[in-house]
């Protein structure tokens, strides 16, 4: 004699109950172990690329060439006062003292005037817009002139911008300036002219030591992600939990 | 431009420590500093007015229609600074048109429209209305057109009406209260919702803006009070002096210890920032700072006018010290707004180094061309009083 239903379905809810109870027991004890929080925002839409940056401190040499095809390809104003990206030389001494110099943005290239033997430790650190996903800019922006793409860079359109000057108070890394002749706000686009038709940026072409990496972080096997795999990386001044997308392998604590 | 480029090679050379690159053309000069310190007046101004009317302060009432007149004159003029200093004037309606609800500043339009619309229009029109009908229909000529003009063409004057005038003038100043303090508070959270500033980042910073408005709008009434019935020839109503000493010597130490909580709190607690912030107020910002905004600006106008409060000297040594009092506030408090805007863009984000402001004595957003910005509200409240001067006005006891 088979089993009667009454007796099956009661079986199906015991069943179905233990799962429920199991799987409920079973995130609850697994969830104490998640973070609740992402350490940045996520992606507006995963299947599209969500660009992200990286700059490796320890192959940097402080050519300047990365500042120099900036200007050349974005007709940054040649003047000393006006840089989408530049370069840092951050030189420590034995004392603790700590000594930073950009000349001309390191477009020139470096100098170490110090003597060697007073010297803790030196290196390059390459600056630019950190294209942050919870972007202070983008916040403070009163007509929405600076925006982020979907594809996760921060833009500016210069025919809406009013020249307010109040992103360049709210970025804290200094990577905006007002253009000279233009009147309005200006900053790295991520040559966005050029990625968005599949090339790479100005200043990633023709640095030397492939310093700069450039990639979509939803690309789980892309270079960026790789990278940041492989390497213990850091974001510029992350207690203002901006979303920074540029990290840093090898960022010393004296970079500010 | 060439101007501008060398304006900022000068600037490289005052260049102390290390700056980021673009750090060196400072962005918001001394038209921005006008601005927090205009609106300021305002809110003080108004704030003195509604004591009189809302809380029925009644020997205030000398001072109330040239404090709301006071109010209006500089409000009128808030706004020009700041849209000179734009980089696209022309696209200043954008802020209107398409606000960024996400941005501080964009809501500044509408906070600054709603004042002045709603707020101080409407209070000083309730408030004139009867006078301003009975004055078109005695005033000839030029001015008595103006007068038909702001009638608005309700000329009832029928006591309903009139009851009617009163009430709804003291419904808006209701509004205005909190309205004043959004104003001035508001203008406060622009600078101290900057978290990349550690001088501006500080949730304190509207209560301090809204005090230190306070604090100038109630010396300024002083001022043009003393001001007005000298070049009127008048007796000033020394109790009204009194009374609005007292406030001021109140709301001073308010604001005073208020500041001091923000100093103490940044000392305390030493942050990243504190020492290149402590460099700041001991060099760059140590005149401005100490000198001008603590000492002067505060700390003896607070002992002038707190011994008054206990020892009545001669009305006229009484007077001197108000005049002297007044001025040394509106001083401190320009200075206060100085060291916010320009101290705050003197050190390096990097941390690591100073920038230098340099003030050009001409163009638009030179010493002149700021000096007239001052200016200009005085004559508006020259031409307001000859309009609407408070002394013709019916009173009714």
């Amino acid at each position: 004699m088979g089993i009667s239903n009454k007796e099956q379905s009661r079986r199906r809810f015991i069943k179905s109950a233990a799962v429920a109870a199991g799987g409920l027991l079973a995130t609850s004890l697994i969830n104490p172990f998640n973070a609740v929080l992402f350490a940045m925002d996520k992606p507006e839409d995963p299947t599209k690329p969500w660009w992200g940056y990286a700059i490796d401190i320890s192959k940097c040499i402080g050519c300047g060439r990365c500042a120099n095809a900036c200007k050349t390809e974005n007709n940054v104003p040649r003047e000393p006062f006006y840089f989408r990206t530049w370069i840092e030389q951050y030189t420590i001494l034995n004392d603790g003292t700590v000594k930073v110099e950009s000349p001309n943005g390191g477009m020139d290239g470096f100098k170490q005037p110090v003597a060697e033997e007073d010297i803790f430790k030196s290196f390059f650190v390459p600056k630019m817009c950190n294209h942050c996903s919870k972007s202070p800019c983008v916040q403070v922006c009163p007509v929405g002139a600076t925006y982020e793409t979907p594809d996760g860079v921060v833009l500016v359109d210069e025919t809406y911008c009013i020249g307010c000057r109040y992103c360049v108070q709210a970025c804290p890394y200094g990577c905006r300036y007002i253009h000279p002749e233009k009147n309005v706000v200006d900053k790295c686009t991520l040559c966005y002219h050029r990625i968005s038709k599949g090339k790479t940026t100005a200043c990633i072409e023709v640095c030397p030591t492939q310093a700069r990496i450039l990639g979509d972080l939803n690309d789980k096997n892309g270079p960026l992600v790789k990278f940041l795999k492989e390497h213990n990386c850091l974001v510029l001044k992350p207690h203002l939990n901006t979303g920074s997308k540029l990290y840093y392998n090898e960022l010393s604590q004296e970079v500010g | 431009m060439e101007q501008h480029y060398q304006h900022l090679y000068e600037m490289l050379s005052q260049v102390h420590g290390y700056i980021y690159p673009n750090e060196i053309d400072l962005q918001w000069g001394l038209l921005i500093v006008l601005y927090p310190y205009i609106t300021g007046l305002v809110a003080g101004a108004f704030i003195l007015a509604s004591l009189e009317r809302v809380f029925n302060v009644k020997v205030l009432k000398p001072t109330y229609h040239l404090a709301l007149l006071t109010a209006l004159s500089f409000l009128l003029v808030a706004t020009l600074p700041l849209v000179s200093h734009l980089g696209h004037p022309e696209r200043a309606y954008e802020i209107m048109t398409t606000p960024q609800g996400g941005s501080a500043m964009a809501i500044f339009g509408f906070v600054y429209l709603w004042y002045l619309m709603v707020v101080l229009l409407l209070e000083i029109w309730f408030d004139y209305r009867r006078d301003i009908v009975l004055w078109s229909r005695t005033t000839k000529g030029f001015k008595g057109i103006l007068y038909k003009i702001l009638t608005l063409g309700v000329t009832d004057l029928s006591p309903k009406t009139i009851k009617w005038d009163d009430k709804l003038g003291y419904i808006i100043t209701l509004v205005g209260i909190p309205s004043a303090f959004i104003l001035h508070g508001y203008v406060g959270f622009i600078f101290g919702s900057v978290k990349a500033n550690p001088w501006w980042s500080t949730v304190l910073m509207p209560v301090i803006f809204l005090f230190s408005a306070m604090v100038s709008g109630i010396a300024l009434v002083m001022f043009i009070y003393m001001a007005v019935s000298f070049l009127r020839k008048q007796k000033i109503d020394m109790l009204a002096l009194d009374t609005i000493a007292k406030y001021l010597f109140y709301i001073l130490i308010l604001d005073f210890t208020l500041e001091g909580l923000d100093q103490i709190h940044r000392i305390y607690e030493a942050e990243e920032s504190f020492e290149i912030l402590e460099l700041l107020v001991h060099g760059k910002l140590f005149i401005t700072f100490f000198i001008f905004q603590l000492f002067l600006g505060t700390i003896i106008p607070l002992v002038s006018l707190g011994t008054l409060q206990v020892y009545k000297p001669k009305e006229k040594t009484r007077r001197l010290i108000y005049l002297a009092s007044s001025l040394l506030v509106l001083f401190g408090v320009f200075f206060m707004r100085w060291n916010v805007v320009i101290g705050g863009q003197l050190f390096s984000k990097s941390f690591y180094g100073f920038t230098d402001y340099k003030l050009n004595l001409i163009g638009s957003e030179g010493l002149l061309m700021s000096i007239t910005w001052v200016i200009i509200p005085f004559f508006i409240l020259a031409f307001l009083l000859w309009l609407l001067p408070p002394w013709k006005k019916i009173h009714d006891e």
